[in-house]
C-alpha cells in the first residue's frame, strides 16, 4: 500500500490553477484517474486477501503523535463506490459546467475543480484512516471542499445562505464527533478506533455510540438530522449533488459501520435505536418527496429514504448479532451494503439526468415540464430506468438489494421471540409502505416531468443534451442493470466483507442457502425480458397488418383541453395529501369566494410545505439563540472605556476564583 | 391450469351478474370472443402518446406471467421457487402497475391522470396487507417461500390452520378486489370516467393493446384465485381431486366477485383508504393470533 504515491498526486491537484480555462476539466480528470487506480489498487489488494489487512503506520512530523493507514474490506467496499461515482461525476461535469463557462471566471473553475478533488481525496483518506485525530482532520477536509463545491453558483443569495447552513450543520456533527472521540481518548489515552474497541470493552457502550451516531448521522441525513439535505442538494450543481447525495452522505453510514465494528456490549439497544430511526427516515423521507415539486429536492427527500433502508438492514443486522441469529445478522448488513453501492449508482444517475433536464429547460419545477421523453428521449430513458431501480423493481439493482433485507427477516421471523417478531413485522411493514410509495412518487416524478404535453415554454423549447453528458450515465445504468441480472456475483463479495468484518459465525452455510435465490431472480428475469422482447416483437409484426391511426387524446367529448389541464405532480399527490396531511402539513393559500361577491375576481392558489423537523430542530432553537445573543450585544457599547472595564472585571473574576481554590 | 382458468373468469362474473340481476347475459365465452375481436381490430394513437405508452401493456403482461412462474399448485411445485419468492411475486406486478400508471400519464388526459393517481395511491395501501399475511404464513409454517409455505400449510397438527385459512382467504380476495379495481373500490361497468380508477387509466387504449390489458387483468384474477385456492385446499390430497377442486374454487371466486358486484355499492372514493387499511388491520390480526400461538402466550 503506497501512501506516499497517493500524497504525490494529491498535490498534483495544485496544477489546476496555472493551466487554461480549456485544460482544466482534462488535468482534474487526469489527476482523479490516478488517484481512482492507486486506490482501486489497495481495495482489491484488501478485498483478495481479505483476512489480512493493508496497514500502514508512521507519524505526523511536528507533533510526534501516530498516524495509522489501513485498507480492510469494508474501507474496500467503500473506496470501489467512491471511484465508480466520482469518476463518472467528473466525466458528467464537463458538458453540465458549459452552461456556467461564459460568467465564471477561469478562477472559479479552477477552485471548482480543485474542490471536487479534494473531496475525492478526503473521503478516500476518511476510509482508510485510522487514528482519531487524522480522521476528524480530513473529515473537516471532506466537508470544507463540498461546501465549496456547493456554492459554486453564489450568485444568488440563496444558495450561498443554503452553504453557509451546510457549513454550520456539519460542523455540529464534527462537534459530536470530536467529543466522542475525545471521552475514549480520555480513558484509554490513544484517540484511534483500535483504542475504540479498548474503550468499549470497559464501559457502557450505548452513550458514547449515540454520540457517534449523531456526528455522523447528521452527514448522513437520517431524520430528524437531515435538514441541511434537502436544502444543499438542489442548491448544489447537479453533477455535485450526485456525488453528495450518492457517495458523500455514505461516508456517514461507513462511520456507523466502523464504529460498530467496535462495540461490543448493549447491541440489543444499538440495533432498535438504528432501526427505529431508520424506519422512521425511511417512511418520513419518501412521504416528504412525494410532496415536492423541485424536482432535485424530491431526489433529496429520496436520498434519506435511502439511507433509512441502509440503516434498517443495518439495524436488523446488529440485532442479529445482539440475540445470535446469524442469517438476519448477515442478510441485514449485507442487505444495507449492498444497498450502498445501489445507490449510488441509480441516484448518481438520477441527480445526472436531473441536472440534464435543468440544462435543456433551466427549471427543476416538474409542473413546468412535461413532454420531455419526445424531446429528451435518452435522458428520459435514463431517468426512467433509474426510477424503476430506486423502486427495488425487478429485474433492477434495487430490488436486490431490498430482497436481501426481506429475507432475512422472513427467515427470522419463526424463531423470534414476542419483542422481536414485532419488530421485524413492524419493519416488513414499512418497508413494503416505502416500495409502495416510491413508486407513487416516482410515477408522478416521470410522469409529469417527461410525458404528457409540455406544461411551459421551458419544455417546449427543450432539445436532448450533448452526447458527453449522455454517455457517462450509460456507464451507471449499465451497473445497475448487470447488479440486477448478475446479483450472485456482486452479493458473493457482499457476504465475504460482512462475515468477515463483524466475525459472523457460519457466514459460509448461510450464504450458501440465500444465493440460489438470487440464482432464480436473475433466471426470471431473464425469462421476463425475453417475454417483454417477444411480445413486443409479436406486437409490433401483428400491428403491421391491422389498421392504424392517430388522433387526439380522449377528452369525454370535451375537445378544447390544453396542456394546462393534464394532471400536475400537486392534483397527483392530491388523494394522498389528503390522507398524509397530519404528519406533512401542507399549507394551502386560497382567498375564498365571498357570498357576496357576484362576479368572482381572478383568484391563486398556492401551497406549500414545510419539513417539521426544519422548524423544531433548526429554525426554532437558533431563532432562540439569535434572540438571546441579541439581549447579550447591549454589552458591544463600542467605546473602549467599557471594554477595558470588562476585561479589568474578568481579572478580578479570576483571581477570585484562584484565591478560593476553584480552578 | 391457471391460464385454462383464466379464460373462463370474467365470463363468469358476467354471467353471476346477469342472472343476479334476473336477466339472461352474454355466455360465458363472451368476453373471451371479445378480446378475439379486440386482438385483430386495428388501433387508435393519441399523438401526445409515445414509446411509453406503447410498451405497457407488453410489460405488464410479462410481469404477470412471471408471477405465474412462482406460484405452485397443491403439490406441484412452482416452476421456479426460491426463498423469498412472494417479495419478487409483490414487486413485479409493482413493475407492470408502474409502467399502467405512467402510460396513462403519457396521454397528457387529465381523466386518466386522475385514474393513475389513484391506482398508485390504493396499490399503496394495499401492499402491507399483503405482506404482514405472508409474514404470518412464514410464522405459521417456518417456511419462506410460496411453495413451502403452501405444500407445508396443512401439515401441521396444529388445528388452528382453520383460522389462518379463512383469513388468507377472505385477504386474499380483498386484495385481488383492490389490486384488479374491482368494487367495492373501483367499479369497472361505471359509466362516468370521475368515478373510475382503472377503467379510466386505459380510455386511450384499442385494439390489440387493449386486447392485452384485458388478458393482463383475467390473469391476476386467476392468479389470486390460484392463490386463494392453495390456502383453501390441503396439498396433500389427489391430483385429480386437486384439479376439479381448483376449478371450482376459481369459479366460486369468480361467482363471490361477480355476486359482491350486484349486490354492492361503490365506496365513496375518499372512504376507499380506510376500507384497504382495514383489510391490513385483519392481516395484523391473524399475525398477532400466530404470535400467540407460537409462543403459547
Amino acid at each position: 500500500m503506497n501512501i506516499a504515491l497517493f500524497f504525490v498526486v494529491l498535490i498534483l491537484s495544485f496544477a489546476l490553477f496555472p493551466v487554461p480555462k480549456v485544460l482544466k476539466h482534462t488535468t482534474a480528470l487526469i489527476v482523479l484517474a490516478a488517484g481512482v487506480a492507486i486506490s482501486s489498487v489497495w481495495s482489491i489488494e484488501a478485498l483478495s486477501g481479505l483476512s489480512s489487512e493493508l496497514r500502514l503506520e508512521g507519524m505526523i512530523p511536528l507533533t510526534g503523535k501516530p498516524v495509522i493507514f489501513a485498507v480492510d474490506g469494508l474501507s474496500a467496499f467503500f473506496i470501489l463506490v467512491v471511484n465508480l461515482t466520482l469518476l463518472i461525476g467528473l466525466l458528467y461535469a464537463k458538458g453540465y459546467l458549459k452552461q456556467y463557462y461564459g460568467s465564471k471566471n477561469s478562477l472559479s473553475f479552477s477552485l471548482h475543480y480543485f474542490s471536487y478533488l479534494w473531496l475525492y481525496f478526503s473521503m478516500i483518506l476518511v476510509l482508510i484512516a485510522r487514528d482519531g485525530l487524522s480522521f476528524l482532520i480530513v473529515w473537516e477536509i471532506m466537508a470544507l471542499s463540498s461546501f465549496m463545491l456547493v456554492i459554486f453558483d453564489a450568485e444568488e443569495k440563496s444558495i450561498m445562505k443554503t452553504g453557509i447552513s451546510y457549513l454550520i450543520q456539519m460542523h455540529v456533527g464534527m462537534f459530536f464527533l470530536m467529543f466522542a472521540f475525545l471521552i475514549s481518548a480520555n480513558e484509554t489515552g490513544s484517540m484511534s478506533f483500535d483504542s475504540l474497541g479498548v474503550f468499549f470493552s470497559g464501559h457502557s457502550n450505548i452513550l458514547l455510540f449515540i454520540l457517534f451516531f449523531i456526528g455522523f448521522g447528521i452527514k448522513a441525513g437520517f431524520i430528524p438530522l437531515h435538514s441541511w439535505l434537502p436544502r444543499a442538494h438542489p442548491a448544489a450543481p447537479s453533477h455535485v449533488s450526485g456525488v453528495m447525495s450518492g457517495v458523500m452522505i455514505k461516508m456517514g453510514i461507513y462511520g456507523i459501520l466502523r464504529v460498530l465494528l467496535y462495540v461490543r456490549h448493549d447491541l440489543l439497544q444499538i440495533g432498535i435505536l438504528i432501526l427505529i430511526v431508520s424506519l422512521v427516515s425511511g417512511l418520513l423521507g419518501v412521504m416528504m418527496a412525494i410532496v415536492q415539486h423541485d424536482m432535485k429536492k424530491l431526489l433529496a427527500y429520496h436520498s434519506i429514504e435511502n439511507i433509512g433502508i441502509i440503516g434498517i438492514g443495518t439495524g436488523l443486522g446488529v440485532i442479529g448479532l445482539a440475540t445470535g441469529n446469524n442469517t438476519l445478522s448477515l442478510l441485514g448488513f449485507s442487505g444495507g451494503l449492498l444497498h450502498v453501492l445501489n445507490h449510488s449508482l441509480f441516484k448518481s444517475l438520477l441527480f445526472f439526468s436531473a441536472g440534464s433536464v435543468y440544462t435543456a429547460t433551466h427549471t427543476r419545477d416538474i409542473e413546468k415540464l412535461g413532454g420531455l421523453m419526445k424531446k429528451m428521449p435518452y435522458t428520459s430513458l435514463l431517468f426512467l430506468a433509474g426510477s424503476l431501480a430506486i423502486c427495488g423493481l425487478p429485474p433492477f439493482n434495487g430490488f436486490i438489494s431490498e430482497y436481501l433485507i426481506y429475507l432475512g427477516m422472513f427467515r427470522d421471523l419463526p424463531s423470534s421471540g414476542l419483542h422481536q417478531s414485532i419488530l421485524v413485522l413492524g419493519s416488513i411493514v414499512v418497508l413494503a409502505l416505502i416500495g409502495g410509495l416510491a413508486v407513487f412518487c416516482f410515477t408522478k416524478a416521470f410522469g409529469i416531468a417527461f410525458l404528457g404535453e409540455p406544461r411551459s415554454q421551458h419544455a417546449v423549447s427543450a432539445s436532448e443534451v450533448e452526447r458527453g453528458m449522455i454517455m457517462p450515465q450509460f456507464i451507471s445504468l449499465a451497473l445497475i442493470i448487470l447488479i440486477g441480472l448478475a446479483s450472485p456475483l456482486f452479493v458473493r463479495p457482499v457476504f465475504d466483507i460482512v462475515g468477515t468484518g463483524f466475525g459472523i459465525e457460519g457466514m459460509r452455510r448461510i450464504a450458501e442457502t440465500s444465493l440460489p435465490g438470487l440464482a432464480s431472480i436473475s433466471l426470471i428475469a431473464g425469462v421476463f425480458i425475453v417475454l417483454v422482447v417477444a411480445l413486443a416483437l409479436y406486437r409490433k409484426i401483428h400491428l403491421r397488418s391491422v389498421k392504424l391511426s392517430t388522433g387526439p387524446t380522449w377528452g369525454c367529448g370535451y375537445t378544447a383541453t390544453g396542456p394546462k389541464q393534464q394532471y400536475t405532480s400537486t392534483s397527483f399527490a392530491y388523494n394522498y395529501n389528503h390522507v398524509a396531511k397530519p404528519v406533512i402539513g401542507t399549507k394551502k393559500m386560497m382567498p375564498e369566494i365571498e357570498e357576496d361577491e357576484l362576479f368572482p375576481e381572478g383568484r391563486s392558489f398556492s401551497s406549500r410545505v414545510d419539513d417539521v423537523f426544519q422548524k423544531v430542530i433548526v429554525e426554532k432553537p437558533a431563532g432562540l439563540l439569535s434572540e438571546l445573543l441579541k439581549k447579550i450585544a447591549v454589552m458591544q457599547t463600542g467605546k473602549v472605556q467599557h471594554y477595558i472595564l470588562y476585561a479589568f472585571v474578568f481579572i478580578l473574576f479570576v483571581l477570585l476564583l484562584t484565591w478560593l481554590n476553584i480552578i | 391450469m391457471i391460464l385454462v382458468s383464466a379464460m373462463f373468469f370474467p365470463g363468469i362474473i358476467l354471467r353471476t351478474k346477469s342472472i343476479a340481476s334476473g336477466r339472461r347475459g352474454p355466455g360465458i365465452l363472451q368476453p373471451l370472443r371479445d378480446a378475439g375481436v379486440l386482438l385483430r381490430k386495428g388501433s387508435v394513437f393519441s399523438t401526445t402518446t409515445g414509446l411509453i405508452f406503447q410498451i405497457a401493456p407488453v410489460i405488464s403482461l410479462a410481469t404477470v406471467l412471471c408471477a405465474i412462474l412462482v406460484i405452485p399448485f397443491g403439490k406441484q411445485e412452482a416452476l421456479i421457487h426460491f426463498e423469498g419468492d412472494f417479495v419478487f411475486f409483490a414487486y413485479i406486478l409493482s413493475l407492470g402497475r408502474f409502467f399502467m400508471i405512467i402510460a396513462a400519464l403519457d396521454t397528457g388526459s387529465s381523466f386518466e391522470g386522475m385514474g393513475a393517481s389513484r391506482e398508485a395511491f390504493f396499490a399503496m395501501l394495499i401492499e402491507p396487507a399483503f405482506f404482514i399475511l405472508m409474514a404470518t404464513f412464514a410464522m405459521f409454517t417456518g417456511y419462506v417461500s410460496f411453495t413451502d409455505i403452501f405444500s407445508n400449510f396443512f401439515i401441521t397438527s396444529n388445528h388452528y390452520v382453520l383460522i389462518f385459512s379463512i383469513i388468507g382467504f377472505y385477504i386474499f380476495i380483498q386484495i385481488a378486489l383492490v389490486e384488479n379495481s374491482r368494487l367495492p373500490v373501483d367499479d369497472p361497468k361505471t359509466h362516468l370516467e370521475l368515478t373510475m380508477i382503472h377503467e379510466v387509466m386505459i380510455l386511450d387504449y384499442s385494439g390489440f393493446d387493449k386486447a392485452l390489458i384485458h388478458i393482463t387483468t383475467w390473469l391476476k384474477f386467476a392468479v389470486y384465485g390460484s392463490l386463494i385456492y392453495n390456502v383453501v385446499v390441503p396439498a396433500g390430497w389427489n391430483i385429480y381431486l386437486q384439479i376439479a377442486l381448483f376449478l371450482a374454487v376459481q369459479a366460486l371466486f369468480a361467482i363471490i366477485v361477480g355476486f359482491l358486484e350486484s349486490f354492492r355499492a361503490r365506496n365513496k372514493m375518499n372512504k376507499n383508504p380506510k376500507f384497504i387499511l382495514t383489510v391490513s388491520a385483519i392481516a395484523i390480526l391473524a399475525f398477532a393470533v400466530i404470535l400467540i400461538l407460537n409462543l403459547n402466550l
